[in-house]
């Protein structure tokens, strides 16, 4: 097996031996969040940083949480009450991190790319990704696919020994929604992919990328109820009020109309299909409220699965590989 | 020493001479063994085996070319209003290292040239520089694109070609009148073509790159509309419209077509434009970033084949220094730009299969003509009936008479580019590390060697 890489900064760094190592990994962190002390030594004496230039409390709080669960050493740094805003730049402020002696530094940040550009600054500390416009997020991408094993893994009878992942051979995915401007869905395409699931993309021509030269994908649709019946998992995406404006689509009346998850839309999936979405949901555009309460839906058992997940890949950046930490106190 | 009795010369009007040997003098007329003497700004002989006047300075030209100097129709030197990126002096030496002996300086400094004080200014600092300062001046006030800029009392300090470049000329109605009045004064618009409404906020090239990355794109089609606009207004109005660092190769082909049909249209494209596709974005380094954007390969090739077949009259740098700071941002913040001055006449020799003869004329005397700046100072043109050592003169013959604006390149010699070495304020080339061919030995301006052996003299 390749050794983990230096960085996450998108889901082609870890190709699917490193998508695996993460998900089997998450899973020892699962059972230690069931645990009364919900924490483990492993990165004890060492420093992880966040590192937020775009507002996501959900997400950084996840991160924190499982820094913390860790024993590492937090330090949250928020650009809105930060130097950034008296004019810093991007690559000062991350100098001073890294000058203070952190280990990892984890970026959220609305300009494509921008922790590419942090690796290259600071080589020494690793750096996660933690969605950077509308290029990658892939921790929720991992979560989504943990969330999804879970599901196959509950329902197989068998125990399995290749890591829950041969399961994805196959699996028909159907992303949903505004996939041009959406970094979750650009880290969803390469993580299912890499496992070998077939996915499928459905948005109105206007939410597509201009171009999905090179995209691992299956096909592309303009018509969600045609992809429906054949679906195991339906990943749904956030569309933004404002581009339901009438410069995307003409409303999100008219969105709703041709691509949200009703719930006569719900009646056509098959028994075991799965309803994902990463959060924050508009219920009564991309989903109809009475669908997200379904038990297909998991959403809800995704925030919970993602403190582990990332843990798992902390744990993995961090740790000089997993045999060589402890997981136990 | 020389001895002024002996030479003829007193003391007080001593002129300055050089004389360049060994050399190959290459032109528009054709190519011959010639020694050049130079006398003051003057070019006085050429020919074989000229004797060297005692005191007279030599350069030795063996394995070289000696041509007209270069001449940039595409130069942002930033002042004033960002003299932390680059000033005339500094953009200058640049220049004349890069072989160039006068540059066009873009008006969207600030304040923009668009009156008679800005451009009077930026005149006025070009008077001491190391290579000719001719300014274009904005075709709208403010570069705005709302009204006019007094373009007759601009044109009347000598500017000869307009442009709101770093953005196009929105209105198709403001244009045309812009083209009507500017075909009264006799001076030529030329246009960054980009159309707003598809452009966007678009960062780089609309397209597999772009859509991957997720850096919103710009497409091809926000330049091609505006080219194809241009040319029928250029048609209808009979004015004279050049278009600016073309990338696509739709743009090449409507200007192929409409210099086929005669239309008045002429065409440049930037070095960056034959030499790097939107590849080179893949790692979000800013340094790649400029507008129009990197396009893919087959723009760069339909680029090659314009300035092969014709179709593109010139190779202009588009020079965009921005100091190191504002390139350290994340790639959509970061503005576009890329220097060019010393690394165009080595990409060209190095990238185009063109014999050297191809690539001066797209080099120097094509630009020249369209500048407005060839004639002059008394070479044959002699168009705006300037006295030796004045504005024009540009782009040769090298022939007795003509000013003394010239460039000695070894076209075989190689060389490394290292961003420090540069003579720019700033660093943004990205260019690094490349080995390229042909190096600019001398540069003669004005009669005044302001690079020999490649090291800038002031």
């Amino acid at each position: 097996m390749s050794p983990f890489p230096r960085h996450l900064l998108a889901i082609d760094d870890l190709g699917p031996d490193g998508i695996a190592e993460v998900l089997r990994v998450t899973d020892s962190f699962v059972e230690v969040a069931h645990r009364t002390n919900p924490k483990v030594p492993a990165l004890r004496g060492r420093t992880v940083a966040t590192l937020f230039f775009e507002d996501s409390t959900r997400t950084r709080v996840s991160f924190e949480t499982a820094a913390k669960r860790l024993s590492a050493d937090v330090l949250s740094f928020a650009a809105g009450s930060s130097s950034v805003k008296k004019g810093e730049s991007l690559r000062d402020t991350v100098e001073t991190i890294e000058a203070m002696g952190i280990d990892a530094v984890i970026v959220r940040h609305s300009s494509s790319g921008a922790p590419l550009q942090v690796a290259r600054w600071v080589p020494d500390t690793a750096v996660v990704n933690a969605g950077d416009g509308w290029h990658e997020h892939p921790t929720q991408a991992l979560l989504d696919l943990y969330t999804v094993r879970q599901s196959l893994l509950d329902r197989s009878d068998e125990s399995t020994d290749d890591d829950g992942v041969l399961g994805f051979k196959g699996l028909q995915v159907v992303i949903v929604g505004d996939i041009r401007h959406s970094r979750v869905a650009r880290s969803q395409v390469a993580a299912y992919a890499a496992l070998g699931a077939e996915v499928t993309l459905v948005a109105p021509r206007t939410l597509l990328p201009p171009s999905l030269e090179g995209w691992p994908v299956a096909s592309v649709s303009h018509d969600l109820d045609r992809q429906l019946p054949d679906a195991d998992v339906v990943s749904l995406l956030r569309v933004q009020a404002e581009r339901g404006s009438g410069d995307f689509v003409p409303s999100l009346r008219e969105y709703t109309a041709g691509f949200g998850l009703t719930a006569r839309r719900a009646a056509m999936l098959s028994p075991d299909s799965l309803i994902l979405h990463p959060g924050p949901m508009v219920r009564g555009v991309e989903i109809a409220s009475e669908v997200a309460d379904l038990p297909a839906a998991r959403i809800t058992g995704q925030v919970s699965n993602g403190v582990a997940v990332r843990m798992a890949v902390l744990f993995l950046l961090l740790a000089q590989g997993p045999t060589e930490g402890s997981l136990h106190e | 020493m020389s001895d002024p009795i002996l030479d003829g010369t007193s003391p007080g009007n001593a002129e300055r001479v050089v004389v360049i040997r060994g050399g190959t003098v290459l032109d528009a007329t054709g190519e011959r063994r010639a020694d050049v003497l130079v006398r003051g700004a003057v070019l006085e002989a050429v020919g074989t085996d000229l004797s060297v006047p005692q005191g007279a300075d030599v350069l030795d030209a063996g394995d070289c070319v000696v041509a007209p100097g270069l001449v940039d129709l595409h130069t942002h030197l930033r002042e004033p209003g960002h003299e932390e990126a680059e000033t005339v002096e500094t953009g200058t030496r640049a220049a004349a290292l890069g072989g160039y002996t006068a540059v066009v300086a873009m008006p969207n400094t600030n304040p923009p040239l668009d009156s008679a004080d800005a451009v009077r200014n930026v005149l006025e600092l070009g008077r001491t520089a190391t290579a000719e300062v001719a300014v274009a001046g904005a075709i709208t006030v403010g570069r705005a694109g709302e009204r006019l800029a007094p373009m007759a009392e601009l044109a009347a300090l000598g500017v000869r070609l307009f442009t709101d470049d770093g953005a196009g000329v929105q209105s198709a109605g403001l244009m045309r009148r812009a083209l009507e009045y500017a075909r009264g004064l006799d001076v030529t618009l030329a246009q960054h073509c980009e159309d707003g409404s598809l452009a966007c906020d678009g960062a780089m090239h609309e397209g597999a790159w772009s859509s991957r990355l997720g850096i919103p794109g710009m497409p091809a089609l926000a330049e091609e509309v505006m080219v194809a606009r241009d040319i029928a207004l250029a048609r209808v109005t009979g004015a004279r419209i050049h278009f600016l660092h073309l990338s696509t190769a739709a743009s090449i082909e409507l200007v192929r077509r409409a210099k086929a049909e005669g239309v008045a249209v002429t065409a440049e494209a930037a070095p960056h434009h034959f030499t790097l596709t939107d590849a080179c974005t893949a790692g979000y380094d800013p340094v790649f970033k400029v507008n129009p954007p990197l396009r893919p390969d087959d723009d760069v090739e339909a680029v090659k084949l314009g300035l092969t077949d014709g179709t593109l009259d010139a190779i202009a740098t588009d020079h965009a220094p921005h100091a190191p700071e504002s390139k350290d941002l994340p790639f959509d913040q970061a503005p576009p730009g890329m220097l060019g001055l010393q690394t165009a006449l080595a990409l060209a020799i190095t990238e185009l299969r063109l014999p050297l003869a191809a690539i001066l004329a797209l080099l120097s005397w094509q630009p020249a003509a369209i500048a407005g700046l060839d004639g002059g100072a008394s070479g044959p043109g002699g168009a705006l009936g300037a006295a030796p050592g004045g504005p024009g003169g540009q782009g040769g013959p090298v022939a007795p008479g003509g000013a003394a604006n010239l460039v000695v390149i070894d076209p075989k010699a190689t060389w490394t580019v290292d961003p420090f070495a540069l003579a720019s304020r700033s660093r943004n080339t990205p260019y690094a590390g490349r080995t390229l061919s042909g190096k600019v030995r001398h540069t003669v301006f004005r009669g005044e060697p302001v690079v020999i052996d490649a090291e800038a003299q002031r």
